[in-house]
């Protein structure tokens, strides 16, 4: 299993997708978000392995 | 379909930009994105190299890439943090705070940041300037957008800068654009552009460099730069159409990419035929406290906000 770091949550998912599919899978805009794998920006066409951990940061800022 | 390499060199790219048809790795990301701002500079003729500018940081990814770039540019750029006093339970101005002083401190020594605390120059910040019961965060944030715009003005013109540059990327620029058309809202439009040339009486030009990059890319040229920024939004930006717009425009980008650039680029170009005659400014006068310009005789709305004889009231 992989694990997510989005917003101030944590979840589990099968890995073995790219990070693209993640994404859409959680039901977010690929447009919206970048992937940090051990403090390194990752494409969102970068397969995730079995395991491991992964940090989603959402882009869109307000006001 | 396996990860695109980058089209400068072999390496796995870190990014993929599909309305320019180009993926990227870090490093040739980073030479983009300082290019590629460096030829908006210029082709909107924002400042010239000499120019000393102010650059408006916030503690966000948008205004510290920005304060990074033009430094990496060999521009000459000091910045300004308002501390806005926001705390809503969060500390947000004080965490934000931290963040540009931290990131400030790792520059060279002739590069200045200069802080404004709003509650010690005039006793109330933003929450308290907007009014213990004013109507939720509309009113807040038009006060703060108010006492921000008059500070940076005043600022810049009393230290002399020749203009104040703000982080604000193409979607912040597609999402106001977009809300303007929909209310047809020509004296906005009109007014919209990354240039506003600076006036009399005080109004400094205002400039937004990062204006053709993708809300992505600013974030992403934070992180491949190891950019230490708050990642949360201020408490009050909850539930903002601004936000609403930026996911509408988004998922339109998911389906087309582009889709935002073309709107935000051929607003500019249609800008240029000046497809919205006769909307001139108003004429403006100087504000019989500060001087800076007021569309109305007396008071402009910053002295009259701040005038220490209404604290407490209202
Ligand atoms: S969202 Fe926060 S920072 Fe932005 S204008 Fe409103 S109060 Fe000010
Ligand atoms: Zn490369
Ligand atoms: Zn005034």
């Amino acid at each position: 299993m992989v694990k997510v770091h989005f917003r101030d949550t944590e979840i589990e998912r099968p890995g073995k997708i790219t990070i693209r599919e993640l994404i859409k899978d959680l039901g977010l805009n690929p447009q919206s978000v970048l992937a940090v794998r051990e403090g390194k920006l990752v494409s969102n066409e970068t397969r995730l392995g079995e395991d491991g951990e992964i940090k989603l940061i959402s882009v869109i800022s307000g006001g | 379909m396996g990860v695109h390499r980058c089209r400068k060199c072999a390496a796995d790219s870190v990014i993929n930009m599909p309305q320019h048809r180009l993926a990227l790795c870090a490093s040739h990301f980073v030479e983009w994105v300082e290019k590629s701002t460096l030829d908006f500079i210029g082709k909107h003729r924002m400042f010239e190299p000499q120019d000393r500018v102010l650059v408006a940081v916030s503690g966000g990814k948008d205004s510290l890439s920005l304060w990074r770039i033009l430094l990496n540019l060999g521009f000459h750029a000091d910045g300004l943090y308002i501390d806005l006093g926001i705390d809503a339970g969060c500390a947000y101005s004080k965490r934000s705070g931290d963040y540009v002083r931290n990131f400030a401190q790792n520059l060279a020594p002739d590069v200045r940041l200069h802080i404004l605390d709003l509650a010690s120059a005039y006793g109330r910040a933003v929450p308290e300037l907007a009014g213990r019961r004013a109507g939720g965060r509309k009113k807040l944030c038009s006060v703060c957008g108010l006492v921000k715009r008059h500070e940076m003005n005043r600022i810049a013109h009393e230290l002399g800068y020749d203009a104040i540059v703000t982080g604000h990327n193409l979607d912040d620029e597609a999402a106001v654009l977009f809300g303007n058309t929909l209310r047809w809202d020509v004296e906005y439009l009109v007014r919209q552009s990354p240039v506003l040339p600076g006036a009399a009486l005080g109004l400094a030009k205002r400039v937004k460099p990062l204006a053709r990059f993708y809300e992505r890319e600013t974030a992403a040229y934070a992180i491949v730069s190891n950019i230490d920024y708050i990642e949360d939004e201020c408490p009050f930006s909850k539930g903002a159409t601004s936000i609403r717009y930026k996911e509408v425009l988004n998922s339109m980008e998911a389906g087309s990419p582009g889709t935002k650039l073309q709107f935000y680029y051929s607003f500019l170009r249609a800008r240029k035929k000046e497809i919205f005659p006769g909307y001139d400014r108003p004429d403006l006068q100087p504000c019989e406290k500060c001087g800076q310009a007021t569309g109305i005789p007396g008071l402009c709305a910053f002295c009259r906000l701040t005038d220490p004889e209404k604290a407490g009231g209202q």
